[in-house]
């Protein structure tokens, strides 16, 4: 069940904030929304190996040979405020 | 190990860097040194509609770590996301292995004041890492470089029961991804980190402690002295009827310390769920015995070979497998030399001691280990003396010329020529008139070492000392 409760937990992990109100109307959506999950959930899928990926395609592995396609200038181009080459961010302590 | 009627329960989570070239799914650089997010990309910064691509090699050497752990290494394994909101962590989740963890149920020995200790490994985990923050109160300023660096974390069992075997696991580990190249060990720059999980509880209670995790430990000194300061502080607590509250604690070097972090007032709540974006990672069992078969012998297994095939004591033996390339070091000066123990005394001795001095890495000695090994063959086959030796050894110390270069160079070649010493002989004798006289009728005792030492001198140390003690004595008579 989704309450109020865990709507302001959720938005606490995710550092977002809740009014009341957007609390209340994420709580009936997430509601509606895993109502779906739930009936999905009901199937029998004793036997069943949980999918990891779609895919059945073998692993695919990268070589281990840099490249550099960004400098740090590009890289921080569109950051919204930066100190040098450095992101900068609201304190976090 | 009883501390006050309790005892303590120690287990260890150890971020090992695994030193690709690369990061763990793209193909920036992992070099130390670069500038500011010099080494980012859009996937290691967490631009959307990025996706990641499992380096190799990352998977070679965590694999190859996990099977000199005797790790059972799973043959699919699933990297899981790891959820937590932090500006560190640009994609809001750093990828990890949870359940399905490519190395589990390993063990690893080694010894703690000559007791042998066996330690459980319960697994090792492939993981990416995270930026680096630096606070500045008012703002934080953020490098990516180190986001998305391989790291495999290996967790031990709670299974260490003093600081002292806790330090000694940590250099265990240390030394087997040293062997293995997997690693460069260097704490300083983190590239090992160590994380102590310590609890106490009464000395034959059954039920663990409740137990405070130790971070922001960057030696094996601190690791021996920050689990001792916390078992201590919390046996006061204990005793004094408090409960240990479940913590993370950061230890401070200069005030000897452990600090509480934060109470994890909100339950750690981190949603693991399977990556999307990664494929499982197949293991065939060909991999596995390829990578078995490029294992380097191991330390333990190196030490007790030097013991039984070269006969050297135990305390060589250990010194000398330290680190790999000493060990290597030694193996190449002995083949050339055919003298074990002669090669060891050299290495440990003098070549270590110079090392030392010169704050050097045994990689850059000047001298190499054939040149050694010749050296010390020549004193076997009587070419220059012990004494002589030394200096040849500071010779090529110096100039990194072969040892036969140095002895013609500097005319140090041993006077093994008995006409030659023999005459040598007759100086030193003529001119200690007196001495010759009191050596004869016995009026002065020892005087056969002022002779020896005389002729030395004069043969500027280059006189074979056997033969100056054959003809003195014959002359003495």
């Amino acid at each position: 069940m989704i309450d109020k409760k865990t709507i302001e937990h959720i938005a606490k992990l995710a550092r977002l904030h809740v009014t009341e109100e957007e609390a209340q109307e994420y709580s009936l959506q997430l509601a509606k929304a895993l109502a779906h999950f739930e009936q999905i959930a009901k199937i029998d899928t004793t036997g069943v190996e949980p999918l990891i990926t779609p895919t059945e395609i073998e692993s695919y592995w990268r070589e281990d040979v840099v490249k550099q396609e960004f400098s740090a200038e590009e890289m921080t181009a569109n950051a919204p405020s930066k100190a040098g080459n450095l992101f900068k961010v609201p304190p976090v302590v | 190990m009883s501390y006050r009627g309790f005892e303590a329960v120690i287990g260890i989570e150890i971020h090992v860097q695994l030193s690709t070239a690369t990061k763990m799914f793209c193909a920036d650089s992992t070099e130390f040194n670069a500038g500011d997010n010099e080494n980012t990309s859009p996937v290691s910064v967490g631009m959307p509609g990025t996706l990641p691509v499992l380096n190799k090699k990352a998977i070679e050497y965590s694999i190859k770590t996990g099977l000199a752990l005797g790790c059972d290494i799973r043959r699919k394994s699933v990297f899981a996301r790891k959820n937590y909101f932090y500006p560190d962590l640009p994609k809001g989740y750093q990828i990890s292995q949870y359940d399905q963890p490519l190395c589990e149920n390993g063990t690893i020995s080694f010894k703690v004041d000559g007791a042998e200790k066996t330690v459980s490994i319960t697994r090792a985990h492939m993981e990416e890492d995270a930026g680096k923050s630096n606070h500045h109160g008012e703002y934080t300023l953020i490098n990516y470089n180190r986001s998305g660096i391989p790291l495999l974390e290996v967790v031990s069992g709670p299974d260490l029961r003093s600081p002292a075997e806790a330090a000694e696991y940590a250099r265990t580990i240390r030394q087997i991804v040293r062997y293995l190249d997997v690693c460069d060990g260097n704490l300083e720059e983190g590239s090992m980190r160590c994380d102590c999980n310590v609890s106490v509880r009464k000395v034959g209670a059954v039920q663990f402690g409740t137990k405070v995790e130790i971070k922001n430990i960057n030696s094996f000194r601190f690791v021996e002295k920050a689990i001792e300061y916390e078992i201590e502080r919390q046996i006061d607590a204990v005793e004094r009827g408090e409960k240990i509250i479940q913590e993370t604690r950061l230890w401070d070097p200069d005030k000897n310390r452990t600090f509480s972090m934060r109470t994890k007032e909100d339950a750690q709540d981190y949603r693991y769920f399977p990556d999307p974006d990664l494929l499982p990672v197949i293991v065939t069992d060909s991999m596995i015995e390829q990578y078995r078969k490029e294992l380097p012998e191991l330390p333990i297994a190196r030490a007790k070979r030097f013991q039984n095939e070269h006969a050297l004591p135990e305390y060589d033996a250990q010194v000398l497998t330290m680190e790999k390339a000493l060990a290597d070091f030694y193996e190449e000066t002995a083949k050339e030399s055919k003298n074990f123990k002669a090669s060891s005394n050299w290495i440990m001795t003098e070549l270590l001691r110079e090392l030392n001095q010169a704050n050097k890495e045994i990689k850059d000695s000047p001298i190499k280990p054939l040149q050694l090994g010749r050296m010390i063959a020549l004193i076997d086959k009587g070419a220059i003396s012990g004494k002589i030796a030394k200096t040849v050894f500071q010779e090529m110390w110096q100039s990194g010329k072969d040892p036969e270069a140095v002895i013609k160079e500097k005319g140090l070649v041993q006077i093994s020529d008995p006409a030659a010493i023999e005459k040598i002989i007759d100086e030193v004798l003529a001119a200690n008139v007196q001495n010759v006289e009191d050596h004869k009728t016995g009026k002065k005792k020892n005087l056969f070492g002022f002779f020896v030492g005389a002729v030395m001198k004069a043969s500027k140390g280059q006189a074979n000392p056997e033969l100056v003690n054959k003809i003195l004595q014959e002359k003495l008579k």
